[in-house]
């Protein structure tokens, strides 16, 4: 390394009488300085287009993402019951191949009443089922539970299900579907405000059946 | 014969002597090699390092390997792994030593890390060795976790749903940072590009640099002594101590104390090929198409305990501490040299840190165990599959074996068992009747309540009557019923007739 480069304090020119530590200052180490300089500019430019390419999937706005598509005849869902429903994302792009699909849980209420649920279960994502009998859905990774109409039931969820928003185009159920629901990225599903449910207490329990 | 041999010799001597001058590394690395090390550290307890980093190399070559055929997209990747598992040859024993050697590693570096931590060998001037130790160890799980990905399968897609779903707790940059991890708003082609990326271009990289800096650091301040009960190190005196140890007891690293590494490095190789050998490659599972719902995603063996203690959070505490405890985690092992750099190194002199490192392993042990049968979990299927045993329908009424049907319908049994079938969610329902009194089950299963859902809506009067008569029955062993106390009580200060509570219970008839 170049004596010029040291620190000060530790640089060996310390030593040296004012004389040489003007000589030092040469026009070569000057020059120097300019060209790493000028490299940070070069790098400082080149970094913001690259840095760009990698927060693109970021800068998009959750709520430009998506559309409406149509996941089916009204006809086909019979009032009072929940069905599991395939589409292809339209947010999907070459390759992504199956997991293109997506699946969601239609619930008709009334004639022209629906719900539509994510898949997704709201505590970490995993695929819920729905039970009719007991008219719960069930998650197989931690054991969350929600009622027919997608409200927490039990376990680790904070909240109930996400849902799609939905409309009925002439006989077709059309949802607007984007991104992958989580708790951060709802804007595809129906606004609801993420609300903190306080796990049961002996407060609730202590209402007594009998009372 | 000889004189060949001579000529042979000299040859040979020349061409080192050509190559040695140009490239100037070889005699250096030879000398690095059989430096001196105190000879109390030549032990077998200071294997590991040098095996995880054989594990990395097995794992580099088997990965280049595999990525010859892999394809990195979501329409081929999992039939890739299928044609690498079942038509190219030796495609499945490359998949099998890949797999087995990322388990062999992370337990190899975690066992180094516990030696290294109960033998206080990050104390001064290991400080920094430990540090890029601690980075090192993250970006092993980080290519476990990436690798699981690359095991293209439906634990891989689901997996990557709950690191979304982790990610969107963080408060402000949630959304973000979930499309940053998937690379647009869904889980597809962008996503497999990405994970496929850190895990064969970005984290190895960083590792391999990672661990050339941690091995020029072992190499500079030697391998540590073995620790003796109050040998203190001091910042003043260690370095000191050390040299006077090393050039007093000085054994050559190499081969002195090397042929133990060289040694336990084979057996450990062998233990990976034997077990790639005789359990073959993890999976890949079913298809990753995300409307097949009938799964039970599950993460990889190490990462099962994260996988059980997310099933026991509360909900109100579960974003806090998702995103406390790792940072506090991580910065406490970051933290510790710097704060314990000096002082006792012998475990037996540092019963905290013999605790810290026993309760940490018997957590991790019990949480991973919980992790592979997922007692939080219900049995999605029990309720058509699980009958209800026959020793519990004798000598029923009608309405109480209707009851029994009510149970199964109502797929009660995916969270509770019977006679030891069924889901582990609630309790066992084998002896309900003695915990509970009938008005008890009533209020319980209309309302919910203690993490069971209400079945208010879920069932009318009279499947709530037969259900219940029939739970009443479930007393094993003809155990006493329960009762309510305080009704007895009301009953007793209602008639105003003094009536001890014992007399109450014994008047009822099991």
């Amino acid at each position: 390394m170049s004596e010029f480069l040291n620190y000060p304090g530790e640089s060996s020119n310390d030593d040296l009488q004012p004389e040489g530590k003007a000589a030092a200052h040469t026009r070569r180490a000057f020059l120097f300085k300019v060209a790493v300089g000028l490299n940070a500019l070069v790098g400082a430019v080149l970094a913001v287009p690259l840095i760009g390419y990698l927060l693109g999937p970021v800068t998009k706005r959750g709520s430009d993402v998506g559309s409406w598509i149509s996941i089916g005849a009204v006809s086909d869902f019979p009032v009072g019951e929940t069905r599991l429903v395939d589409f292809k994302s339209p947010v999907a792009s070459f390759g992504d191949g199956e997991t293109a699909k997506v699946a969601c849980w239609v619930r008709r209420v009334s004639a022209q009443q629906f719900q539509v649920f994510a898949i997704n279960c709201a505590h970490l994502g995993c695929p819920v089922r729905w039970f009719s009998e007991s008219k719960l859905f069930l998650c197989p990774c931690h054991g969350g539970a929600y009622y027919e109409d997608g409200s927490r039931a039990s376990g680790p969820p904070e909240r109930g299900l996400f849902e799609y928003k939905y409309k009925i185009a002439g006989n077709s159920l059309v949802i607007h579907s984007g991104d992958m629901p989580t708790l951060a990225t709802q804007a595809s599903c129906k606004e609801k405000p993420l609300v903190q449910i306080e796990p049961a207490t002996g407060e609730t329990r202590s209402t007594t059946w009998e009372g | 014969m000889g004189r060949l041999k001579e000529r042979g010799t000299v040859a040979g001597l020349k061409t080192y002597k050509w190559l040695e001058h140009r490239l100037g590394l070889m005699k250096p690395m030879a000398d690095a090699a059989a430096h001196p090390t105190p000879s109390n550290n030549a032990s077998w307890w200071y294997v590991f390092g040098s095996a995880a980093t054989v594990l990395l190399m097995l794992q580099v070559v088997t990965g280049i390997l595999l990525a010859l055929v892999y394809s990195p997209t979501p329409n081929e990747a999992w039939t890739s792994l299928n044609v690498l598992n079942h038509n190219i040859a030796l495609g499945w024993y490359l998949r099998a030593l890949h797999g087995w050697g990322s388990d062999f590693m992370i337990a190899i570096v975690l066992i180094h890390m516990v030696q290294v931590f109960l033998f206080g060998s990050f104390k001064f001037p290991r400080e920094l060795t430990w540090i890029v130790g601690i980075g090192l160890l993250l970006m092993t799980l980080g290519m476990a976790f990436t690798g699981q990905v690359m095991r293209f399968d439906q634990d891989a897609y689901w997996g990557l749903g709950i690191g979304a779903s982790i990610s969107s707790r963080i408060p402000i940059i949630g959304a973000s940072l979930v499309h940053m991890i998937l690379g647009g708003p869904i889980i597809g082609r962008a996503t497999l590009s990405r994970f496929f990326t850190l895990h064969v271009f970005v984290i190895p990289g960083l590792l391999l640099a990672g661990v050339g800096v941690h091995v020029w650091m072992v190499l500079r301040h030697g391998v540590s002594d073995w620790p003796m009960p109050g040998r203190l190190v001091r910042k003043s005196t260690y370095e000191r101590e050390y040299h006077e140890l090393t050039a007093k007891t000085g054994i050559p690293f190499v081969p002195d104390a090397a042929w133990k590494d060289a040694l336990f490095a084979a057996a450990i190789l062998f233990a990976v090929m034997a077990c790639a050998f005789f359990f073959g490659p993890f999976g890949p599972g079913g298809q990753p198409d995300p409307t097949i719902i009938q799964t039970a995603p599950k993460p990889d063996f190490a990462f099962l305990w994260i996988y059980a203690v997310l099933a026991f959070l509360p909900p109100s505490l579960e974003t806090p501490v998702l995103l406390v405890a790792p940072v506090l985690g991580i910065a406490g092992m970051l933290l510790l040299p710097l704060v314990a750099s000096e002082g006792e190194r012998h475990w037996a002199r540092r019963p905290v840190a013999v605790l810290m490192v026993s309760v940490i392993a018997v957590s991790l042990g019990i949480f991973t165990r919980l992790g592979t049968y997922t007692p939080w979990s219900p049995v999605m299927n029990a309720w058509a599959s699980d009958p209800v045993p026959p020793k519990y329908l004798h000598d029923r009424t009608p309405l109480e074996r209707e009851g029994a049907l009510v149970l199964q319908d109502k797929q009660c049994r995916n969270c509770h068992s019977l006679d030891g079938a069924g889901g582990l969610r609630g309790p066992a329902l084998d002896s309900v009747a003695t915990r509970l009194t009938e008005d008890q089950i009533v209020r319980q299963v209309l309302q919910g309540g203690g993490n069971m859902p209400a079945y208010g809506n879920a069932l009318n009067p009279s499947e709530t009557k037969a259900l219940v008569s029939f739970l009443m029955t479930l007393r094993s062993n003809d155990l006493a019923p329960a009762v309510d106390e305080s009704r007895g009580l009301v009953h007793a200060s209602e008639l105003h007739v003094p009536k001890s509570p014992a007399a109450v219970s014994s008047g009822q008839t099991p």
